[in-house]
């Protein structure tokens, strides 16, 4: 378990930094100190096992039929990596404490660094590939975050940009690899795949596989020709740089070609793919480096140029290689990470990064020029120090090598990539730390606070120390992780300074003297290379970019020219062919269950129903008589639930029927009353095919299912009504208790359109809208009598009445055909029909209803009556009966869903109210009338007539 | 009268997909309506037509149709409800805006950032 918890920990621990930071910055920095450390401490826990040669795993299941679980397992190699990460990370943390001036924003820096940290270890430990990849995308990503931290640097967005699409676009070349490999061996988990990899690389797919999963590797892995990246990515903050771009993120691809050694390396493909592209990354790496005058710019192409010579070492495929390319990693992640927080703090202190405006810092940053000098030596590969060591062992498998069957070849190019090592590397030392002083640094250059070179300093050491007691100091791990590296295979060799004169040694001396040389002689291979090209893979990056960007947006603007006619056409269309295809694959005769009599009332309602519908295309040009037509047919539709023994449905049917047509009458009082006629004989044809096929389609459909018998799950509910819901209309019961949560989700849904209806139309009082409104004529005769008597003295005799019926309606809801739905309705009626008789404003003055209110406690008391449920310990809105004898009334049945469809009646008065109250509000802006002062337009206590 | 359901179902389909293909936006909503109606009755009618038979649990009824189409229909027709009212709405605050009720908008040719900018002004 504790084993998650690694994983976890930095995910855990990013929540805080973003809070800590609160509480200053030293708060902060050693919150995020202590959840590393923690998850650090916990990995250390592991080590016993771990150098004993066992296996830690933990997890559980999570998708297991899309064999996705969350397996993490801890072997020599997981062990090293997370190790190198949280370890690292560490130093970091204490760095960047110092590094981060006072203006950036600190919280946010260690949130990002945390998840990115959780992200690293989650790949490192992950037993599962398809959990792997998930861990392998958020490191895409939190690293995105992490390079563009400073937001405003451009290159710094660019460089995060750049980042993300190369390593991301890898990431999903990777997905598909991975999909392909766990299809091979037929499963997800890292543990069976190590075991199977002769039937890997059986298969006709290894080569696919192999080439997909590479494409991740070696985009994250900054591998030629996808290495131009990590440059730009320099733009970050140089503790980022220092934890991505030397020790972590860009070990991922190394990680995974380690990871997977077992399984995919030792066929020729592995050995040309990867020991090829490695090789050339290196050459290419060293070669620019020497060139770049950005101290970060040279320690990243010296960090592409080392991650190659590791590529190349997995890509020999032997087991003495791998070896090898361990023991680099480690050393690698010690000189490169201490360089580039001395990057970084000469950068800090002198002002400047740029080596030729550097020079001369030896006495003036005494700390940071020794440093400095040790780390560089070993990255040049100079005894003593641990660089030598693991470039010793490179030089002395790539001598044994034979390429294309020509044994000298590697070698001569490894020993020519090592010539430019050194020449960097000294480059580093000799034009920033000696030479003359000068009197020109941006700011006058001294040592950092302890705090900022004690990190490094740590790396350092162990720079020194590997380098002296390689056997003691690395040993037992480099053995432990070359084991799991190789899947078990035990070698023969030690850790050692001094192997005799072996051709490797002999390489290294080369390389020694010629790049020496290259760097007493630099202004004239400068001046060389100068005069050679220089491809700019950022200007080709953007192009590429730019181009798709140009074919997405042809293809959008193409495809979308805004026109909904035609996104419904196509999506007609296209279910059409659905449907059309299922027809023809699939039995569609009709079937032999025992039909009902056609009645002539039916007959009739058919009738009115189709001769409405044909009335209505025919006719919609003149609007309001559609909108009645179609009004028509929502009539014979709720006629038709009558008929069909579903009351609760025609209650429904009917009172939204009257609401709809209110609604959709206030909204045609501003639209024009005529629809003009489209252009075009063949637009008529092809909708009107469109629309006969879908009305084929779905005709035969329903009649394809109604002329079938069908088993349905409603004996339940017709069982359990009464004795489980308390109630005997079935439908009812359904919707409030047993399919209760459906129904909630069902108000909430009415109540944000109501409120999306209320936001829609309260902007129209602003802008272009409401010019427009205030320049309204009304384009129809206004009635001369507005508010008629009749229509206001019956109304109101109607309201309590219709209340009346309302509250009946709810009561009886659970027994009885009603409920909160149609109560709920025809109480928004009784009260429209007041805004209807006497005018908006009178009305308003006088209801005083809070509508958006009662959505809200509608919604509130729904949820109440579920929590209530919680309360005594069941399931959310379980339902409850209450019995009790009241005097002269007698015995009364209370559910508890009685109080849930109050809820449902609120907001569906709430909803419906707040929709007509204020399209009518719009009305009464338009025409800008004054308020009236009586009910209707007539005073009937005035007796006019008599004086006339 | 399953037959004439279904061809009913099929009528209100058909004109509502044909409404739905129209230039302007009323037009639209009312297409939108009539396939309301005719989603609904459709799946209604999955659960098979009864006549005189509602699922109201009586001593003396011997048989009930279907109860959980409808009350599934029951939410389904609120929510259309809900539905139409917005789609009216949002037909007319567009008419407001622009002065014309066409279903369509004019295709920017800039970047999706400006197009979200060009909204933004157009709002304001």
């Amino acid at each position: 378990m504790s084993l998650v918890l690694i994983v976890l920990l930095p995910f855990i621990g990013a929540l805080f930094p973003a809070l800590m930071i609160r509480a200053g910055r030293n708060a902060c920095a050693t919150t995020t100190f202590i959840a590393s450390l923690l998850a650090f401490v916990l990995l250390l826990s592991h080590a016993p096992a771990v150098f004993r040669g066992e296996v830690v795993q933990a997890g559980w299941d999570w998708l297991p039929a899309l064999g996705l679980n969350i397996n993490f397992f801890l072997d020599g190699l997981g062990f090293f990596f997370a190790g190198l990460i949280l370890g690292i990370g560490l130093l970091i943390i204490v760095y960047a404490r110092f590094y981060l001036s006072k203006d950036d924003p600190m919280g946010s820096f260690y949130t990002y660094l945390l998840l990115f940290q959780g992200a690293m270890v989650g790949i490192v430990l992950s037993d599962n590939i398809l959990l792997l990849l998930i861990f392998w995308e958020l490191t895409s990503l939190s690293s995105f975050l992490l390079i563009g931290y400073w937001k405003h640097l451009p290159a710094g967005r660019q460089g995060a940009r750049m980042a993300l699409t190369v390593t991301g676009a890898g990431g999903l070349a990777m997905i598909a690899g991975m999909l392909i490999l766990g299809e091979i061996v037929g499963s997800y988990d890292l543990s069976v795949i190590l075991q199977n990899g002769e039937l890997i690389q059986a298969s006709p797919l290894y080569l696919p596989a192999l080439v997909l999963i590479l494409a991740g590797c070696f985009t994250k892995s900054a591998q030629f020709p996808f290495h131009f990246w990590l440059p730009h990515a320099m733009a970050a903050p140089t503790p980022v740089s220092a934890y991505l771009h030397s020790a972590t993120m860009v070990k991922a691809g190394l990680f995974l070609m380690a990871r997977m050694w077992p399984a995919l390396a030792g066929t020729d493909a592995w050995f040309y793919i990867v020991a090829t592209t490695g090789l050339i990354t290196m050459l290419i790496g060293a070669f620019i480096a020497l060139f770049k005058d950005d101290l970060k710019g040279l320690l990243a192409f010296s960090t592409v140029s080392h991650l190659g010579l590791v590529t190349m070492l997995l890509g020999l495929g032997t087991p003495m290689a791998a070896t090898a390319a361990v023991f680099h990693i480690l050393n690698h992640a010690t000189f490169k990470a201490a360089l580039f927080m001395n990057a970084g703090i000469v950068d800090h202190e002198a002002g400047t990064r740029d080596i030729k405006r550097l020079g001369g810092l030896l006495h003036l940053m005494p700390v940071t020029a020794t440093l400095a000098m040790v780390a560089a030596a070993s990255m040049a590969g100079f005894p003593p120090l641990n660089g030598f060591l693991s470039k010793e062992m490179m030089l002395h498998e790539v001598a044994d090598t034979t390429w294309g069957g020509q044994g000298w070849l590697m070698g001569l190019l490894a020993t020519i990539a090592a010539c430019f090592s050194v020449a960097y590397s000294l480059r580093y030392i000799v034009h920033v730390f000696f030479g003359p002083q000068r009197t020109d640094y941006p700011h006058p250059p001294h040592d950092p606070p302890a705090g900022m070179w004690l990190p490094s300093a740590l790396l350092v050491v162990l720079v020194v120390l590997i380098g002296l007691f390689p056997d003691t100091v690395a040993g037992p791990l480099v053995a432990v992780v070359a084991r799991a590296v190789t899947g078990g295979e035990v070698l023969d060799y030690h850790l050692a300074m001094w192997h005799g004169f072996t051709p490797a040694l002999g390489m290294s001396a080369i390389a020694v003297v010629v790049g020496a040389l290259l760097l007493m002689r630099y202004r004239t291979v400068r001046a060389v290379w100068q005069a050679g090209p220089h491809p700019e893979a950022k200007a080709g990056f953007e192009a590429v970019i730019g181009g798709l960007v140009t074919t997405a947006r042809e293809l959008i603007h193409g495809m979308h020219n805004g026109s909904l006619q035609r996104y419904l056409g196509v999506m007609i269309a296209a279910m059409l062919a659905l449907g059309v295809s299922a027809y023809f694959s699939s039995p569609s005769a009709p079937g032999s269950r025992e039909l009902l009599p056609a009645t002539p009332v039916a007959v009739a309602a058919w009738l009115l129903l189709v001769g409405a519908c044909v009335s209505v295309v025919l006719q919609h040009h003149q609007r309001l008589q559609a909108l009645l037509t179609v009004g028509v047919v929502g009539l014979m539709v709720s006629i038709g639930f009558v008929y069909l023994s579903a009351p609760d449905l025609a209650l429904t049917q009917i009172s939204v029927e009257v609401v709809t047509v209110i609604l959709m009458l206030l909204a045609l009082n501003f639209l024009p009353k005529h629809t003009p006629a489209e252009p075009g004989r063949g637009r008529h044809l092809r909708d009107g095919l469109l629309a006969v096929g879908a009305g084929l389609g779905v005709g035969a459909a329903a009649w394809a299912v109604l002329t079938r018998d069908a088993e349905t799950l409603s004996g339940y509910y017709l069982e359990q009504s009464v004795p489980g819901g308390g109630g005997t209309n079935v439908v009812n019961v359904i919707l409030v208790d047993f399919r209760g949560f459906d129904t909630f989700g069902e108000i909430v849904v009415l109540g944000v359109a109501a409120l999306a209806i209320f936001a829609l139309l309260d902007g129209a009082l602003h802008g272009a809208a409401a010019r427009r409104i205030a320049g309204w004529v009304p384009d129809q005769p206004r009635a001369a009598d507005r508010h008629p008597m009749m229509l206001a003295v019956a109304t109101r005799v109607m309201l309590p009445l219709a209340l009346m019926v309302g509250f009946y309606i709810f009561l009886r809801g659970h027994n009885v055909p009603g409920g909160g739905f149609i109560a709920g309705l025809v109480v928004a009626i009784a009260l429209i029909v007041q805004y209807m008789a006497s005018g908006f404003g009178w009305a308003a003055q006088r209801m005083k209803l809070d509508y958006h209110g009662m959505i809200g406690w509608g919604v509130l008391i729904a949820a109440m009556t579920g929590l209530g449920a919680w309360v005594v310990g069941h399931p959310f809105l379980t339902s409850t009966m209450w019995h009790f004898e009241l005097p002269l009334i007698g015995e009364i049945h209370v559910a508890s869903a009685m109080f849930f469809d109050t809820g449902v009646f609120l907001v569906v008065v709430g909803a419906t109210m707040l929709a007509l109250a204020n399209l009518s509000r719009l009305g009464r802006r338009a025409e800008s009338l004054p308020v009236n002062a009586g009910p209707m337009d007539v005073d009937p206590s005035l007796d006019r007539t008599v004086e006339n | 009268m399953e037959f004439l359901l279904a061809s009913a179902v099929g009528v209100m389909t058909a004109a509502g997909v044909y409404l739905l293909l129209r230039a302007r936006t009323f037009t639209v909503v009312l297409g939108l309506t009539l396939l309301s109606y005719a989603t609904n009755v459709f799946l209604f009618a999955m659960g098979r037509l009864a006549i005189d038979r509602p699922p109201v649990i009586a001593a003396d009824a011997s048989a009930y149709s279907d109860p959980l189409p409808q009350a599934l229909v029951l939410t389904a027709i609120v929510i259309s409800f809900g539905m139409t009212a917005v789609a009216v709405v949002m037909a007319l605050r567009s008419f407001l805006e622009s002065g014309d009720d066409l279903g369509a908008m004019t295709p920017s040719s800039g970047t999706p950032a400006q197009m979200v900018a060009e909204v933004g002004e157009s709002s304001r």
